[in-house]
């Protein structure tokens, strides 16, 4: 980028300049020995184009819109449209949830997006016995079609996105989105939105498995394939390293362990007889963004630029939409602290500022008090203003990537570049993302006690916990309790369903899915049949169960 | 004579996935020279009680963020009582609201751990409070 003898003329330069940093810092010592980001990339003083000798715009950065997209994935990026503010929401029942789905829109937001209890991520309806205590507790319960249609109650489909958090059971859940949709009047082809459908991270760090992972790599491949064909909006997959992130990993590790995840799912569709093409363009990705805003802001460019090769130049992808990385992001959820919750908003806008100079497709804003109850109205209104603050207010949208050309962001996305592409290496030595389960958890882990052991020798600052305490702090009002009478509603509403369906057409629907999961066949397709019939969630589950058996997780401590 | 060390089971009950917390404590009670032992995720109640009887623990250490501390919590200690292994010293964290501990406390539970509680607190007190 920078003509040789500008180097050198910077060099000599930079070389006086070093005697007098010296100098200074015998009257000044810094306040660290050593800056470092949060992966272990060394921080020095200043950056200048001697860090970025060895660049080339062409090569490494390009224009937004144009591999390998550093840039951005958009030539006009937020002056065409802003991101989608999608706010995670759902608890207790499908009622409640509708209710706080509609606030949301109301206040303002632009897409939905929803969280499931534990029983529907687990495949189980809420009458199983390991669903006691659990039901409508992290997300909404669904068991059957009559819950979905009570939770997208007047919220015409056809003209709005939904994100879904389900995975092991996205084909089913998918499945009811599709039923309830058209029961609306919409034809599937009007339909947007997104499934996560990402078990390998399930297996990783974030626990809702169910099938092991053969058969579950062949759902997935069933869903890409399905959703090419019927519905074309939909973003199949939302491949995700916030959960990888939040269980500990570092910022490199986030970007190499999510996308070799996706190197996994690409690899098994490939295998599966479908061409890269057709389903690359539908791919979609989730990431976090944490504290360390500039090393957060490079690491989606980053990301970025890596998978942009990874399609072109491992997998051959032809389509430019297959090189996009296109992601969701949500700020940090372990950054949030129990004490002094209100600072939680600050730490959320810079994270989410991080984002969107990382150019994101949509954001979820945290709210103060998640660290110590499912966020309360006030609460998500504050966090959904704090995106539109950033959107119409301080000017950071008006230009895209704002920080591109920086030294020090240039030379760190370099850097956590290089990171991410070793890790990758190592995991490709292993076999693969799905046989690299256990090396990834080793790595998160060995992360997670090396932040908590800095936070606790004070390394790491966090405010209200190790520094800046405040004694007799005043205890936060207004904390949302999920109704407990949630679970016997629920179990209530199931039993009414399950005695007003034709019994003898759900068997006959129930033993369709055991045939075709014993067969190659795709099982989208019998899943939309079955659910129509208000056959369960768990029902469904209990089959794929029983054909394909469950994952026994290996402990790694 | 050379003291005894403590042994712990550290939990998992319920369906939550989230085990970043529990493992980083595993982590530093090993560190601490106790012994461990992590059940994975997914436990039940009685699964949980089953293994602190074989292993023999001193101590049992619950993780929940799902929200389902009201129910699992309780239930381990009736299931500890049961098999006489009411002398084992039982403690939990997670995303657990404060109004919820004090029912939590009279049914048997120890000591709760909120979030932000550095790892020092939660062996010294473990150290101060087993019961050999």
């Amino acid at each position: 980028m920078f003509k040789e003898d500008q180097l050198d003329k910077v060099a000599a330069k930079k070389e006086s300049w070093t005697a007098k940093l010296e100098a200074t810092k015998k009257k000044r010592p810094e306040r660290q020995s050593q800056f470092a980001t949060d992966s272990g990339v060394d921080i020095n003083t200043v950056y200048t184009p001697l860090d970025l000798a060895e660049m080339d715009y062409e090569r490494d950065l390009g224009l937004p819109g144009e591999y390998p997209y550093t840039r951005g994935v958009q030539p006009n990026l937020y002056r065409g449209r802003l991101w989608t503010m999608r706010q995670y929401a759902g608890f207790g029942s499908a009622e409640e949830t509708n209710q706080r789905f509609r606030y949301l829109l109301e206040q303002g937001q632009t897409g939905l997006s929803c969280a499931f209890d534990l029983p529907t991520q687990i495949g189980y309806d809420s009458d199983h016995p390991l669903a006691q205590g659990e039901i409508g507790k992290v997300g909404v319960a669904i068991d059957s079609l009559a819950d979905m249609e009570t939770l997208f109650d007047q919220i015409p489909l056809g003209k709005v996105s939904t994100s879904m958090t389900i995975n092991a059971p996205a084909g089913v859940l998918l499945a009811m989105y599709i039923a309830c949709a058209e029961k609306q009047g919409f034809t599937k082809a009007q339909i947007n939105g997104t499934i996560q459908n990402d078990v390998i991270k399930e297996y990783i760090c974030r626990g809702t498995y169910i099938l092991p992972p053969e058969p579950s790599m062949r759902l997935i491949s069933n869903i890409f394939e399905y959703c090419s064909k019927e519905i074309p909006q939909w973003n199949t997959i939302s491949i995700s390293g916030y959960h990888i992130r939040e269980a500990g990993a570092t910022a490199a590790q986030e970007i190499a362990f999510t996308l070799a995840d996706g190197i996994a799912y690409v690899d098994a569709a490939i295998k599966a007889g479908l061409d890269v093409d057709t389903f690359g363009p539908r791919l979609s990705f989730f990431f976090n963004a944490h504290l360390n805003f500039l090393e957060e802001a490079a690491k989606f460019r980053a990301a970025r630029r890596v998978w942009a090769k990874v399609m072109k130049e491992r997998f051959g992808a032809k389509n430019p939409r297959s090189w996009t990385l296109r992601f969701h992001t949500q700020t940090a959820g372990v950054s949030l602290t129990a004490q002094q919750p209100m600072v939680n908003i600050m730490r959320t806008a810079f994270e989410a500022l991080s984002a969107v100079l990382g150019g994101t497709q949509s954001l979820h804003t945290n709210s103060y008090d998640e660290a110590l109850a499912l966020p309360c109205d006030e609460s998500v209104m504050i966090a959904l203003r704090t995106q539109q603050v950033i959107g119409y207010e301080i000017g950071v949208c008006d230009l895209v990537d704002p920080l591109g050309g920086s030294y020090y962001i240039e030379s760190l996305t370099n850097s956590l570049e290089e990171k991410a592409w070793d890790y990758i290496g190592k995991i490709d030595a292993l076999g693969g993302a799905a046989k690299a389960i256990e090396y990834m958890q080793k790595e998160i882990h060995n992360s997670a006690y090396q932040y908590q052991l800095a936070i606790d020798n004070k390394k790491k600052t966090v405010i209200g916990v190790n520094s800046f305490i405040m004694k007799d702090e005043e205890k936060p009002k207004g904390l949302l309790k999920v109704d407990l009478s949630v679970g016997e509603r629920q179990t209530a509403k199931l039993a009414r369903v399950k005695a007003e369906r034709d019994s003898a057409k759900v068997e006959s629907l129930l033993t369709a899915i055991r045939e075709a999961a014993q067969s190659d066949a795709n099982l989208i397709p019998f899943f939309v049949d079955a659910v129509k019939e208000y056959v369960t969630l768990g029902e469904i589950c209990g089959v794929l169960r029983d054909v394909f058996g469950e994952y026994k997780q290996q402990i790694v401590f | 004579m050379s003291e005894k060390r403590i042994r712990v089971l550290v939990a998992k009950p319920g369906l939550d996935g989230h085990d970043r917390g529990a493992k980083v404590i595993a982590q530093a009670l090993r560190d601490a020279g106790m012994e461990v032992v992590y059940t994975g995720l997914r436990q039940t109640p009685e699964q949980i009680v089953s293994a602190a009887v074989q292993e023999d623990v001193n101590v049992v250490g619950m993780s929940i963020l799902s929200g389902a501390h009201g129910t699992l919590f309780p239930e381990v200690i009736r299931l500890l009582n049961e098999k006489g292994a009411s002398d084992i010293l039982v403690v939990g964290g997670g995303i657990i609201p404060e109004e919820d501990v004090p029912a939590l406390k009279e049914a048997g539970i120890a000591e709760v751990f909120g979030p932000g509680t550095p790892l020092e607190e939660v062996v010294k007190y473990i150290q101060a409070n087993v019961k050999n």
